[in-house]
């Protein structure tokens, strides 16, 4: 019998690599070609891949209970919370799909990794006090046995929002509101600042809000590595490809008042790998829509805004790309270690890198100027024009600084009110979204995550409530705006 | 960034659990992490039963919530008597001493005559407190925010006092005069960026805290953060080259510091 298995076993590979590789058979030698043997005997195993005919080991596994498009902190958020939360032990399972596994264009590892409680919209503030609060432990989140703790690298520091004279009743009404939320934030009068920070030019500043605990940067890449450690040790699958369609089934129902409503339902999603014309189709049952900058040509994909406009099947996820320079640089006299990550009245900010005088910082550019998000590459008169002059008003130190580096990045902007969508669509029932953050994905992604898993297994949100930031609110027209954009 | 830029190598898992490999992943501490050098017994059966993963997982999350669970809030104490005591009472039970203003110090072997003789201490409010070597962490040390009047605290070799708990002393903003972090192994200088909160402090101990990299640049930013404060630490010439005849190259600048980093070993500018 073994002989029998051996034979058909190794028939049959022979055959198909003598089919493709007739004039190469010969040059792996004595020694590779008896590990080549090895491994086809070693498949036959019980409990081993089970792969006569070709390998499917880089392939995503043909079902899958939901399927998370993006890898991003935000998608593994969502995987860890939903692991963390289901009710038995392996009771769902969740593929993460990624179609870059260097991350180089993903918003997470170019992010400046701040973290603040300073915004306009309470449930903004609540996901930020949630995310410092994981963060602070997150050791005991992300523990894996015999790995080695994660480092942070955290800065207290806090952050100084500045504000003129037009802005400072809103910043004065921000505070109160983020106070009653359990931020600790600090009002200070120009007089106050300049005393605290002596570095500081307080010209054009009426009220400045300094985040005093639970606020500062960190380093999002290792955030990353250890959600993708931690994800993997409580057996999601992480594969490596791209989602180039939906497959959806249809279903005509109707309202209480009596209108035909088209409700569909993703069942199939094909990932297809790098490179190559190879798809899997994965048999789902939910998809989270996590793909951060490109959410919008995800959604696109799905269906979602294929319709009259002005209807809700025509209503797009408003979700682009928007591009961001952060630049890098050195000044010998600048502000000492204390420094928070100061934000000017125009929108400039920055912050300290290290103990050697670097500084990061940039600008968001004004709708008029803003770049072509094609490529990541930096343009540095944008520096020289719109970001210099204003770093060098603000603290005078910088006028000597120099530039080191610079980098790019993409923002998953939400053009309707710069925050994010979170919760299922509500006519493609089974497709939840977690993207449009414009900026301050990086710091909610945590308590998004959870919420998301929460909507998912239990039908509503729990921790903390996000329904104002659904996806009906771009069809009936109902802005949350963020005004504390950076 | 801290984190390199070079993106580490990131191998898809396999399907059979997806256990194997994952530790590898280089991460952001070490490179070479826990890797297959000598893996015990339990290590192994780890990886191959689910029961065994299960409970060794389960074991490491005791192991955490066994230091949280002491460092719970003294509510009742505090509502009791007043935050002072439910303070002081927290740090006699954690190993440390506790000093209340004209009075001496109460050990943490005298907890239980302290509580008899809490009426003796009643509105009298705590003015040092020596937590030294004392597992407190974040949660902890939420109890001794409201002692407003404190002028002394010691955290010297406390193993779970870290950044996060350095950001959280600014309410003693008012009063604190003296630190003391040596020791600790969590600190880095990060955490103590913070202390600028701290405008009344005079005396602050950051000597032989082995997470900060670079001791020397960090006493030396510190104490220009901290004008008014004298700033016991490592020496600032720590780090500079030894020597000048050992590297003759070197030019005119450098080389006069090092003579009298060599001479005398206190810090220029100390009053």
């Amino acid at each position: 019998m073994f002989r029998r298995v051996l034979r058909t076993g190794l028939g049959q590979s022979l055959l198909i690599r003598g089919l493709g590789t007739r004039s190469g058979n010969s040059s792996l030698g004595w020694d590779g070609n008896v590990s080549e043997i090895k491994k086809k005997i070693r498949s036959l195993m019980p409990g081993e891949p089970h792969n006569f005919l070709y390998d499917t080991k880089h392939l995503p596994p043909e079902h899958s209970d939901v399927v998370i498009v993006g890898g991003g902190v935000v998608g593994l958020s969502v995987a860890y919370w939903l692991k963390k939360l289901e009710k038995r032990r392996d009771a769902i399972r969740v593929l993460v799909v990624e179609r870059d596994q260097t991350y180089s264009r993903a918003s997470t590892g170019l992010s400046v990794g701040g973290i603040r409680q300073q915004f306009s919209v309470p449930q903004n503030v609540q996901l930020s006090l949630f995310s410092i609060d994981f963060l602070r432990n997150i050791n005991e989140h992300l523990a894996v046995v015999d790995a080695p703790p994660l480092d942070l690298q955290f800065n207290p520091s806090g952050y100084l929002l500045l504000a003129s004279e037009e802005g400072a009743a809103i910043l004065e009404s921000n505070v109160k509101m983020q106070r009653q939320e359990g931020a600790k934030i600090c009002l200070m009068s120009p007089e106050q600042l300049q005393k605290k920070f002596p570095w500081i030019n307080t010209e054009g500043v009426a009220l400045a809000s300094y985040g005093l605990e639970n606020e500062g940067w960190f380093d999002p890449w290792s955030l990353l590595q250890g959600l993708r450690r931690k994800v993997q040790s409580m057996g999601v699958f992480l594969c490596q490809g791209e989602v180039t369609r939906f497959v959806t089934s249809s279903n005509r129902m109707r309202t209480s008042s009596g209108e035909e409503v088209n409700l569909r339902r993703i069942y199939e999603v094909h990932v297809k790998m790098d490179n190559s014309l190879e798809y899997q189709p994965v048999e789902c049952a939910i998809v989270i829509n996590a793909a951060g900058a490109w959410s919008g040509q995800v959604a696109e994909l799905a269906g979602i805004g294929k319709g009259p406009p002005g209807t809700l099947q025509g209503t797009k996820l408003p979700v682009e790309p928007r591009k961001r320079y952060v630049y890098m640089w050195h000044c010998p006299q600048g502000p000492g270690l204390e420094t928070p990550l100061v934000t000017d009245t125009n929108g400039v900010y920055f912050r300290r890198e290290g103990l050697g005088n670097n500084y990061v910082g940039g600008r968001s550019p004004t709708e008029e100027e803003e770049p072509d998000p094609a490529d990541l590459e930096v343009d540095h008169d944008f520096f020289q024009n719109k970001v210099w002059p204003h770093l060098a008003q603000r603290v005078p130190a910088f006028e000597g600084l120099k530039v080191r580096s610079a980098w790019a990045g993409y923002y998953d902007y939400n053009t309707f009110d710069q925050n994010g969508v979170v919760g299922p669509h509500p006519l493609l029932v089974n497709m939840y979204f977690a993207t449009g953050f414009s900026g301050h994905g990086l710091q909610h992604a945590l308590g998004v995550g959870r919420a998301v898993a929460e909507m998912l297994l239990n039908g509503h949100f729990q921790t903390i409530d996000l329904s104002p930031f659904l996806f009906s609110r771009f069809y009936l027209e109902e802005k949350v705006l963020e005004q504390n954009i950076i | 960034m801290a984190a390199p830029r070079a993106f580490p190598r990131l191998v898809p898992p396999k399907w059979n659990g997806g256990r194997r490999g994952f530790r590898d992943l280089s991460g952001v501490v070490t490179p070479e992490g826990n890797q297959r050098k000598r893996r015990t017994l339990l290590q192994f059966l780890s990886d191959h039963f689910y029961d065994v993963e299960f409970l060794r997982e389960y074991l490491l999350r005791k192991q955490m919530q066994k230091v949280h669970l002491e460092n719970g809030s003294y509510v009742r104490v505090q509502d009791t008597h007043g935050p002072d005591i439910a303070g002081a009472y927290f740090i006699l039970r954690h190993g440390g001493a506790v000093k209340f203003r004209d009075k001496e110090w109460v050990r943490s072997d005298g907890w239980k005559r302290f509580i008899a003789e809490v009426s003796k201490f009643q509105a009298v409010p705590v003015e040092a407190i020596d937590a030294s070597g004392c597992a407190i962490n974040y949660h902890g040390l939420g109890n001794l925010l409201s002692l407003k009047e404190l002028q002394s605290l010691s955290l010297q070799r406390c193993p779970h006092v870290d950044d996060w708990c350095l950001s959280r002393l600014y309410p003693l903003g008012g009063s604190l005069q003296e630190l003391s972090l040596a020791g600790c192994p969590r600190i880095t200088e990060r955490g103590l960026a913070c202390l600028h909160h701290l405008p009344n402090l005079r005396r602050l101990d950051i000597s032989d805290l082995p997470a900060v990299d670079f001791p020397g640049l960090t006493q030396i930013l510190v104490e220009e953060m901290l004008p008014n404060c004298e700033v016991v630490g490592t020496d600032w010439a720590q780090g500079l080259r030894q020597g000048p005849e050992q590297q003759p190259q070197h030019t005119a600048g450098p080389a006069p510091a090092q003579p009298l980093a060599r001479e005398s070993r206190r810090p220029l500018w100390s009053v």
